[in-house]
């Protein structure tokens, strides 16, 4: 049995942004609560984009606004072709092609801010990259297929064969979801140390669109973290979901007892773990493989 | 579509202040006072910000820094004036290198006086500027914002010469 169908993928291209909106909502209001605040309302990120929509667009560049169209398609496409059981490689190297008009967006601004929190995010994406492309590796040779539908409808959820790759993927997450200690080239947080690092030139309409595909894309890395945990069992679903949701919970307090670190700790923590966790792992499993 | 007042988000700048106004600004956004409650985010970020805070007098050097940071904010936009000496130059007002308040270089809609001013009364001017961004923001549908931004300074005056 497999949810992964054209229904899910409908499903997440129409709901994904309402879900991922409700998340940030939701990390905004624990984090308040573990400040000791009351913090925003729950629906705080809907009235922050629907004001930037109703905002003036100040364009720097107009290939700004190509580009960041191209991000937000290709983001919904990584998702939706994720939610319809495709090819999970195929899925991350369009996630990679998305990041990649994300950072096109802030060097075509041509200003100091943007270019340089460019660099930074083309030096995340060298850190992990790796992470990402190994668990690919790592669900087919737990699986025998690089489908997600088949993934999930193995008979054995993927982390009792790859929990070295689970815990590289979380540490990877915490550089995907924008989150302290990893930061560094943009983040919700204001008065970063780059302005707002690759939004800094966006603004209204734009801007508005570069928050929904971050809704996109949380909504799609929570679905990775829930590959993990799925296989043909029907309550392997509740249990994904309650999985997805203490990543979250782990995410947000880490990001807010952390501060951001600087990007060559960064790169090199990211391929240690990578090392200690993805590639060990993925020696075990091939050991397995050899000795059947 | 949500009202624009759910989500004021603030710049804040330092033109020649004392940071004693500073200090209260940040104090909104602390516990006791979480002025994120009502989606208030203090941004970086002036292409962001819907309300721009100013503190300190203005002088010869910050004069262009304001003008650069008010044309960069998207409309509708609103400028509040923090403490007594954004609002007029204080006590500073008749020294050889203070210009005045911020009116002198930007249009200023709301004025929170007190030397320093304290974090309810900058709470309190920023719900008055929040009302005025709704206002400007229909203005700007209707495409006569010039017009209100116009006829708005102008009692401003009055009210000041009152």
């Amino acid at each position: 049995m497999t949810i992964f169908s054209w229904q899910f993928a409908l499903g997440y291209l129409i709901l994904a942004p309402f879900i991922g909106g409700f998340m940030t909502g939701l990390d905004r209001k624990i984090s308040a609560r573990m400040q000791g605040r009351v913090g925003p309302s729950l629906l705080q990120p809907f009235y922050d984009v629907s004001k930037l929509m109703q905002k003036e667009t100040k364009i720097v560049n107009h290939l700004q606004q190509f580009m960041v169209s191209s991000f937000v398609i290709f983001v919904a496409f990584t998702g939706a072709l994720f939610f319809f059981g495709g090819d999970l490689l195929l899925v991350f190297f369009s996630l990679t092609l998305a990041g990649i008009f994300y950072v096109l967006t802030a060097s075509c601004a041509n200003a100091p801010y943007s270019s340089l929190a460019a660099q930074r995010e083309l030096l995340q994406m060298m850190a992990y990259e790796p992470m990402v492309l190994l668990a690919a590796i790592g669900f087919y040779l737990a699986t025998g297929s690089f489908a997600v539908k088949d993934i999930a409808a193995a008979d054995m959820s993927g982390i009792v064969m790859l929990p070295g790759f689970f815990l590289g993927f979380l540490f990877i997450l915490a550089i995907k979801l924008r989150k302290s200690p990893f930061d560094l080239s943009t983040g919700q947080h204001a008065h970063q140390e780059l302005v707002q690092g690759l939004n800094s030139d966006l603004s209204g309409f734009v801007m508005g669109l570069v928050e929904i595909a971050h809704w996109y894309e949380n909504v799609f890395l929570f679905g990775v973290v829930g590959l993990f945990i799925l296989n043909s069992h029907v309550w392997s679903i509740p249990v994904a979901l309650v999985v997805c949701f203490l990543v979250y919970f782990l995410a947000i307090l880490v990001d807010n007892v952390s501060a951001r670190v600087k990007w060559k700790l960064l790169f090199t923590s990211a391929w240690i773990v990578t090392a200690c966790t993805g590639v060990v792992n993925l020696l075990v499993v091939s050991l397995l493989h050899l000795a059947k | 579509m949500a009202k624009m007042s759910k989500s004021p988000w603030v710049l804040h700048y330092d033109a020649a202040s004392c940071n004693g106004c500073d200090i209260e600004v940040l104090a909104c956004l602390t516990p006791v006072y979480d002025a994120e409650r009502f989606g208030v985010i203090n941004t970086g970020d002036p292409k962001h910000a819907d309300i721009f805070l100013i503190t300190g007098g203005i002088n010869e050097q910050c004069k262009d820094v304001v003008k650069q940071l008010y044309d960069q904010m998207p409309n509708p936009k609103v400028v509040v004036a923090v403490g007594i000496c954004a609002c007029s130059g204080g006590v500073f007002k008749e020294t050889y290198n203070i210009l005045g308040g911020a009116d002198q270089v930007v249009p200023v809609d709301v004025y929170v006086p007190g030397c320093a001013a304290r974090p309810e009364s900058i709470i309190d001017g920023i719900v008055k500027a929040i009302g005025i961004l709704d206002e400007k923001k229909a203005a700007l549908k209707e495409g006569r914002l010039d017009e209100y931004e116009a006829a708005h300074c102008k009692k401003k005056q009055q009210e000041v010469e009152a």
